[in-house]
């Protein structure tokens, strides 16, 4: 069977199209121009720099770059680019398509499949869009006997709390959503919120595999929140500082990966298993409980867990990226801006054009995003290689591993981190001269 | 209690603390089968197997068939070891009718039970990688099954359901240049088997799972009457290949895989093992084997068995696999029975399982080398 109706024509659908552009620009030009300046007549237009503001000088304004630089330049810097583009939902959304897409092709090389081949016609790279849409058109199925407000409600504070992590990430110098003071307990404090949700939802989903899986899921994110929070004490000791962009700043000659190795292990290890990984999946064991926690969601419910997920991954690799790997710091590699078209401008045939504002985006911040993004992709990968190589261990496993081996491990670390100190090796702000 | 229950009937004691699973049929991890599981937090209290989702009354259909007609549907039951389930079929039939087979053809059948013994253990392992949540596990012996599949393929012209063995021999000869890419393919095929253990056999994390977990004693290996792989892991050395040689076998280099542990890990190890031994038999009966001469002695058009009864069993891939076929001087067989290994098998989960964790189900199960549709026949 064709999922394509039996009757489509290209040649109609085309058609179809150039219909709908044509009624939609004669119903404009009869109907919504005329409505537009018989408005404007009534209404006094602002006077801007001795100039009224005309529908006409508008016009020009947004075709003049010089004008309306500055303008998307000082919309850069509002709070809401800031939560919805850059640093916050929209650049930690593309990341993540990415690496679903990634982490599909690259698992596929390493068993030797070809992973998503057709949709899109290169590789498959519009694979992930039709899986979305698929989700979105399906059916949301609620159980009977579920508590259904909570049931609902379960999804949407996953995501949400995922991008409350993902925003507290500081990107480049100065771009972050969130940045405050004591940054690295934020981070702790936002961790804490999913277990909540897991056993929120598995429990109101009334279902016996996603109770289990609700408890294994609380069990195993407690059992390593511990370790996690122990394993960057280390760094805290060291710069003194629990605001993570100024922890960034203090790894501009050394890495603190270099001075806390075990503790960059623990951290790693304690990551798999929040992000529920293999072989830390035992909350959505697929042979033991179906899909554990996540058995009765469907539709775009699954999908936004799934989201949330994926944020979750991003935000932890760029945690691991800004507080052992240096965050963005890293040597120059990106090009300077050329400084004679700020001075003289853009000459193009007769033309040359002066453009106040240029250039948008400076220097600094384009290699440190370059810096950033390479190495969080890095950890990414890291991330998602156990997947093909280890099986799922078991949750008696899983439980002596988190209370018992990485515990010790990250005191180790403490304790090199206390000796570095007090022996003047290291201090806040680096190496002490 | 104030209500009278009528006789026979009882209640269950509801128990608080046990939670009763039903693991399957609709259950990514049960087959087409179902486990009532019960369950005091993690550990498994106790385990009912209840199979039988999958009946197709092969035995029955069987008396309804002659000889011949019945060599396509007895295949059915476990596909991707068709020629090793028809193996027994055809030593009975063969016995009942009083047909000698030549030579040429008991080399043939050997290699076709050998190479579709390993296609068998590699779908096993697929599904044992998937169970333990190892999807390279699932790929890459899904993936080399295609080799093999390819010679049987070029031998019967069938993928999956052969029809290869038939009473009297095999159903052609084997196709030109048959040897050769044989060799080929099955040294290729030991270099992959190879690979397997860095990412799987030798994996920590799999030792250490599955390691230690549904131990079953020699003892009590015998005492429940487990067969192939599962006996074998528990320290007993018995292979029907060699304590009752059919056809060939005897005539042929190999040896018995055993391993003493008992635990889920030997259970998966010894198939692994013996997929080795098969190349070894390939191998050691592409060399023996006659160059030429007739694979088939050409039976009498509707035969009929005598009023006899035959007993005949092979080492299939699941263990001993046998067919009681009793005839009545007609054309079709008057009762014919399966003994197959899965059920032998499955008789002893509920002893392996109770008191481990719940999830140590997936790998002793599957350990257990059952396969659903042929314990239903």
């Amino acid at each position: 069977m064709s999922t394509i109706a039996p009757q489509f024509r290209l040649s109609r659908f085309i058609a179809s199209l150039f219909d709908i552009i044509f009624w939609v620009l004669l119903i404009f030009s009869l109907v919504g121009l005329p409505l537009v300046f018989i408005v404007l007549f009534y209404i006094k237009m602002p006077v801007v720099n001795g100039q009224m503001l005309t529908p006409y000088l508008a016009m020009t304004w947004m075709a003049d770059p010089s004008r309306t630089l500055p303008i998307i330049k000082s919309f850069m810097h509002t709070t809401l680019f800031h939560v919805l583009a850059f640093p916050g939902f929209g650049f930690a959304a593309l990341l993540s398509a990415a690496t679903i897409y990634v982490e599909r092709k690259f698992l596929a090389k390493i068993q030797l499949r070809v992973g998503p081949l057709y949709c899109g016609r290169i590789e498959g790279i519009l694979q992930l869009m039709g899986d979305g849409l698929k989700l979105i058109s399906k059916e949301i199925i609620i159980p009977a006997k579920a508590d259904k407000p909570i049931f609902w409600v379960g999804p949407l504070l996953f995501v949400g709390t995922a991008g409350a992590f993902v925003s507290l990430i500081p990107v480049t110098g100065g771009w972050v959503v969130a940045n405050p003071a004591v940054g690295l307990l934020a981070v702790f404090a936002t961790i804490g919120f999913f277990p909540i949700i897991s056993v929120l939802t598995a429990w109101a989903a009334n279902n016996k595999w996603t109770f289990i899986g609700g408890l294994r899921a609380l069990h195993q994110m407690i059992a390593f929140e511990i370790p996690l929070i122990l394993s960057l004490l280390p760094i805290v000791i060291l710069t003194g500082t629990l605001n993570l962009s100024q922890i960034a700043e203090s790894q501009q000659h050394y890495w603190w990966i270099i001075f806390a190795p075990i503790s960059a292990i623990v951290f790693f290890i304690c990551i798999l298993a929040e992000l529920e990984r293999i072989p830390f999946d035992l909350p959505e064991a697929e042979s033991e409980i179906v899909a554990g926690w996540l058995t009765e969601f469907s539709g775009m419910m699954y999908g936004l867990i799934q989201l949330g997920t994926y944020l979750k991954l991003y935000a932890f690799a760029g945690l691991f990226t800004v507080l052992f790997l240096g965050g963005w710091n890293g040597p120059s590699v990106w090009p300077a801006f050329p400084a004679d078209i700020i001075t003289n401008g853009i000459t193009i045939g007769p033309i040359t054009a002066k453009i106040a504002g240029l250039p948008l985006f400076d220097q600094a911040m384009l290699n440190g995003i370059l810096w950033f993004v390479i190495k969080t992709v890095g950890v990414i990968l890291l991330i998602l290689l156990p997947r093909g190589v280890f099986p799922r261990i078991r949750i008696d496993m899983l439980l002596h591993t988190g209370w018992y081996k990485l515990i010790g491990l990250a005191f180790i670390n403490i304790f090199i981190a206390l000796g570095l100190l007090y022996a003047g090796v290291l201090g806040p702000g680096g190496l002490i001269q | 209690m104030s209500t009278q229950l009528p006789p026979g009937i009882q209640l269950e004691k509801i128990d608080d603390r046990i939670m009763t699973l039903n693991v399957g049929p609709q259950h990514p991890g049960s087959g087409h089968m179902r486990l009532i599981i019960k369950v005091d937090g993690d550990y498994i209290v106790s385990c009912d197997p209840d199979p039988g989702y999958v009946h197709r009354g092969e035995e029955k259909m069987a008396e309804y068939r002659n000889y011949i007609q019945n060599i396509p549907h007895l295949e059915r039951p476990v596909i991707h070891d068709s020629s090793n389930i028809l193996y027994p079929y055809c030593l009975a039939v063969e016995e009942l009718l009083g047909i000698e087979v030549p030579e040429r053809a008991k080399y043939v059948r050997v290699i076709a039970a050998e190479l579709n013994r390993c296609i068998y253990t590699l779908y096993w392992l697929a599904i044992y990688g998937i169970f333990l949540g190892h999807s390279t596990m699932f790929m890459w012996p899904a993936g080399d099954r295609e080799l093999f599949i390819d010679l049987l393929e070029a031998m019967s012209g069938a993928r999956v359901t052969h029809a290869y063995l038939v009473p009297g021999g095999v159903r052609n000869d084997l196709p030109a240049n048959f040897e050769e890419r044989c060799l080929r393919q099955v040294d290729y095929f030991e270099k992959r088997l190879k690979e397997y253990l860095a990412v799987f056999y030798k994996n920590p994390l799999l030792i250490s799972r599955t390691e230690g977990t549904g131990i079953l004693s020699k003892t009590d290996a015998i005492r429940l009457g487990t067969t192939g792989s599962v006996l074998r892991a528990s320290g007993v050395d018995f292979d029907i290949r060699k304590k009752e040689p059919y056809d060939v076998y005897e005539n042929l280099d190999f040896e018995t895989v055993v391993m003493k542990e008992g635990d889920s890990y030997a259970r998966s190890y010894v198939p692994y093992l013996e997929m080795f031994e098969s190349c070894r038999i390939i191998r050691d009966a592409l060399r023996k084997m006659p160059k030429s001469g007739s694979v088939r002695t050409k039976l009498k058009p509707n035969p009929k068995g005598g009023n006899d009864e035959v007993y005949k069993r092979v080492e299939s891939g699941r263990g001993a696999l046998g067919y009681y076929i009793v005839s009545n001087n007609r054309p079709e067989p008057y009762r014919v029975k399966i003994s197959v290994g899965s059920f032998r098998n499955l008789i002893c989960m509920p002893y392996l399982l109770k008191g481990e964790l719940l999830g140590n189900m997936p790998s002793v199960y599957w350990s257990l080398n059952y396969w659903p549709v042929e314990a239903d026949r």
